[in-house]
């Protein structure tokens, strides 16, 4: 076993620690905690895909996280009202499912980033950066400004959408879904990242000009990771409205963005359980910071900035070394 | 609708243009000359707010305080840039975006530390009070007509600077050929320090500007900024020519937008129904014409060559 | 066998950047089994036309023809799937790939979709063995397992001609492969070079003028964008216009 796969196996474990040990200790807050770390680093296992992968550095994410949770908001208030989502032509109902309101989320911000993606990925660099997060801005303003569903003030979920078989209102099972969920995407991205489409969209970051020269079109390469991408991202955000019970523009704004981003690189771009990594340890000093001074975010970005400027590879490039290549 | 209402709005949207061009032109400067993409920019336009306000408040006068955020913004932009920016030069796009983010949450949250979350306001001077009459009857405020003429005047000498003065020609130089500049002899390290301040100075003037008419708080340069990067990757990114074109247009188009699409949707549906589909829409407006402009020319209006 | 139908066919290109006319109406033609060199002195227009017929650059007139079709409207992917295989001026690879994996991406795309998210492509035999044939081929058997970035220049080198050999190409179009090889490194190249035309005809685009003259069948070439003599070695040795383009053109 690699270095690197030990700390993933000590990084997993550990998580999956936290709640029971939390419940043992009788402080049940550190299994939200632990929920909330495990639905953030999926956003950046989503992106990581994008930025790790592809190269594709999406500004915009956020978006995605945001409409996977309105999709869980909007689906559950229609059938907690029980009214119809659409009455003409066809009589479609809301939900309190999560696996019919995950299935809405994920195809919804993939048919999105197809879109979004067949647009921005005409463009590369600095110019790919600036329109995902024009994009993402976007979605934010018409959030805000389109009434039916709560508007700037968000929308509430009275009742956490169930599970079948499961009872999702208890800490430790809502948790767990979100941690089975967060594992899923990490074993589907470990697949992709070693299966043929994986090897075409590494060399699409590397160099794009070899890809087209062996005959595979860069452009269609990116635009599926984008979407799948997306997609993953959309399912942490419909998980992270039933967390919170709510969900508002704010989780459509482009700070949000900016975090799954610091996830990613905090743990180490391009590395499998890199972003569980980055997002623990975001939470944890956002958990820590904000307990000492309420100015935490003044000490957050001064930390970020040091990562920044000063360590190269994130948590997982300074503990595992440098990345090996198959 | 009236025309004296449309010529009205039609100002108003060169007016938010004008400050659009003031951001994007210090951004697009930066990226053309440096290749450095600066998501602190925003801040700078805080800074020049809250210096405006402050020294206004307590000296009474709106041009000291003006004066102070030119001088404190270039300042500031000099400081970030020696301590910070120099460092990302050479760096990848994403340190550059996480790096000037960080100094987001420290300019935001150190600025709400000394100063709180109440917003500040800032009264328009006395010599710039008042209304001016409108070809159709309508009053505009002296004020906002004020900022058009200044953003203008500050257009053509952003132009003058650069096609004739030496420090125009370096920047000319440093925009095409990095290399070309050092081998010219020309301190680089300076140079680019100048840029960033003289980026941070129109992006406090601007600030500054703006906090007369609305509040001035922390967060306020955030949705600008990302205005301003619409302006510049509709304009081109590296082009004055295109940020001045580019923030017109988008101004124009966003406030316009704002009145006429409600208007036109209360042609077809119910008036609550209309202003509710218009704004909507209209919030969006802008993006979509960026999509639109990008799907026929990915590089922009006046692609200058950048990337 | 010059009567043998073309497999590629440059007819009447043109292309301009302002006033200037980097190629000139230019046409050629490569055949089954030859060797075509391309040689020029430098700002000849070499980089612009081997652009045009990769698909990187779109001419503003004429046509490119491969295999009797009319390609100009291909992108340089689509192109490469018809058979038009490539090594660059300055080798591109995928720098942080082994150079195993480098070739089983041209394997890859040669069976087929790259749409196959599942199955790792380490464990695929179909995929590694026929990659591990093309490094054999190219003498790099033993370097397989080395990341691209840590090769040295000539093994770079051979690691393109690698890929693009796997690609199962039916014309080649080297961009100067004698580069920075050294004399023994051109040696042996022009050594597999001279066999290679037996299996795939090549588009040569070389500075290294013993190289041509000893591996090209027909010579081109190209001075300010068009092509000012096209013959067999001897013909172009014995070309006036030829010469005088080259002593004037050489500062």
């Amino acid at each position: 076993m690699s270095r690197e796969t030990v700390i993933n196996w000590v990084l997993g474990l550990g998580l999956l620690a936290v709640p029971f040990i939390a419940l043992m200790q009788g402080e049940p807050f550190y299994i939200t905690l632990a929920t909330r770390v495990a639905i953030l680093a999926l956003a950046g296992v989503g992106l990581n895909l994008a930025l790790g992968l592809g190269g594709m550095v999406s500004f915009g994410h956020a978006a995605f996280f945001g409409i996977g949770g309105y999709a869980a908001g909007i689906l559950a208030t229609h059938a907690f009202n029980q009214e119809p989502l659409l009455a003409w032509p066809l009589t479609v109902s809301g939900s309190s499912d999560m696996l019919v309101i995950w299935l809405v989320a994920i195809a919804i911000c993939a048919l999105v980033a197809l879109v979004i993606g067949a647009i921005t990925l005409r463009t590369s660099g600095v110019y790919f950066i600036m329109i995902t997060l024009a994009f993402a801005q976007m979605i934010y303003y018409f959030a805000i400004s389109w009434p039916a569903y709560g508007g700037e003030d968000g929308l509430s979920i009275y009742v956490r959408n169930g599970f079948p078989g499961l009872n999702t209102l208890d800490p430790i099972q809502f948790f767990l879904i979100c941690y089975a969920v967060l594992m899923a995407c990490l074993f589907i991205s470990a697949r992709l990242r070693d299966s043929r489409f994986g090897a075409a969209l590494q060399v699409a970051r590397q160099n794009p000009d070899r890809l087209a020269a062996t005959g595979i079109a860069p452009f269609n390469i990116r635009l599926v990771a984008f979407v799948i991408s997306a997609a993953m991202t959309g399912l942490a955000g419909a998980l992270f409205a039933d967390l919170n019970r709510f969900v508002s523009p704010s989780m459509l704004s482009w700070h949000v963005s900016g975090e799954i981003m610091i996830f990613v690189i905090l743990g180490g771009v391009g590395r499998l359980f890199g972003p569980l990594a980055g997002a623990a340890l975001f939470i944890v000093m956002e958990f820590y910071l904000g307990g000492i001074t309420e100015h935490w975010q003044l000490f957050l970005g001064i930390i970020l900035l040091c990562v920044v400027l000063f360590v190269r590879g994130g948590i997982l490039g300074i503990m595992a070394g440098r990345r090996v290549h198959a | 609708m009236t025309l004296a209402l449309l010529i009205e709005q039609l100002l108003n949207g060169i007016q938010f243009g004008v400050m659009l061009f003031l951001m994007a032109a210090g951004l697009t400067l930066v990226f053309g000359v440096m290749g450095l993409i600066n998501l602190a920019h925003g801040s700078l336009y805080m800074i020049g707010a809250f210096l405006c306000a402050s020294v206004a408040l307590a000296t009474g006068s709106f041009w000291l305080g003006l004066a102070a955020s030119l001088a404190g913004a270039a300042a500031a932009g000099a400081v970030v840039e020696i301590v910070v920016i120099r460092r990302l030069y050479d760096r990848d796009h994403l340190d550059q975006v996480l790096a000037t983010f960080a100094l987001i949450l420290i300019f935001s949250e150190g600025t709400r530390w000394v100063f709180g979350s109440f917003p500040l306001y800032l009264d328009i001077p006395q010599a710039l009070q008042g209304a001016v009459a409108l070809p159709g009857g309508a009053q505009y405020p002296l004020y906002r007509l004020s900022i058009i003429i200044v953003g203008v005047l500050i257009a053509i000498g952003l132009y003058l600077l650069i096609s004739r003065t030496r420090l125009g020609m370096r920047i000319r130089a440093g925009e095409s050929d990095r290399e070309m500049i050092g081998a010219l002899g020309v301190d680089i390290r300076t140079l680019y320090t100048v840029v960033f301040a003289l980026g941070a100075a129109l992006a406090g003037f601007a600030g500054a500007l703006v906090g007369a008419i609305q509040s001035v708080q922390v967060g306020m340069g955030e949705p600008v900024l990302i205005l301003a990067f619409v302006v510049i990757v509709i304009g081109g990114i590296g082009s004055i020519k295109g940020a001045l074109i580019g923030a017109i247009l988008v101004g124009v188009v966003d406030t316009l937008g704002r009145i006429l699409l409600p208007e036109l949707f209360g042609l077809f549906m119910g008036p609550s129904q209309a202003t509710s589909v218009g704004s909507a829409l209209a919030s969006m407006a802008i993006y979509i014409l960026m999509a639109v402009i990008l799907a026929l020319k990915p590089q922009g209006l006046f692609a200058a060559g950048a990337q | 066998m010059p009567d043998a139908a073309p497999v590629l066919e440059l007819k009447g290109l043109r292309k301009s950047f302002g006033a200037l006319k980097a190629t000139d109406d230019v046409s050629l033609d490569v055949r089954p089994g030859e060797i075509h060199a391309l040689i020029g002195p430098n700002g000849a227009g070499k980089s612009t036309l081997i652009h045009q017929v990769a698909g990187s650059l779109t001419p503003d007139g004429g046509e490119v023809r491969f295999n009797g079709a009319d390609i100009s409207g291909l992108t340089v992917a689509q192109r490469v799937r018809r058979g038009l295989g490539r090594t660059f001026q300055v080798s591109s690879v995928a720098p942080e790939f082994s150079a195993l994996r480098n070739v089983m991406l041209s394997v890859q795309s040669t069976q087929g979709s790259s749409f196959r998210f599942f199955r790792p492509v380490m464990r695929d035999r179909s995929l590694v063995d026929a990659a591990m044939d093309k490094l054999a081929l190219v003498d790099l058997a033993e370097r397989a397992n080395v990341v691209a970035a840590e090769l040295s220049h000539g093994e770079r080198r051979q690691l393109e001609m690698a890929m693009a050999l796997a690609l199962r190409p039916k014309l080649l179009l080297l961009d100067e492969p004698m580069a920075g090889m050294g004399p023994e490194g051109s040696k042996n190249l022009t050594g597999f070079l001279d066999e290679l035309r037996n299996e795939v005809p090549i588009l040569l685009v070389e500075h290294d003028m013993e190289a041509v003259f000893s591996l090209a069948d027909r010579i081109s070439v190209l001075v300010y964008g068009s092509v000012i003599a096209s013959g067999s070695v001897d013909d172009i040795r014995a070309n006036k216009d030829v010469r005088e383009a080259y002593l004037g053109g050489e500062d």
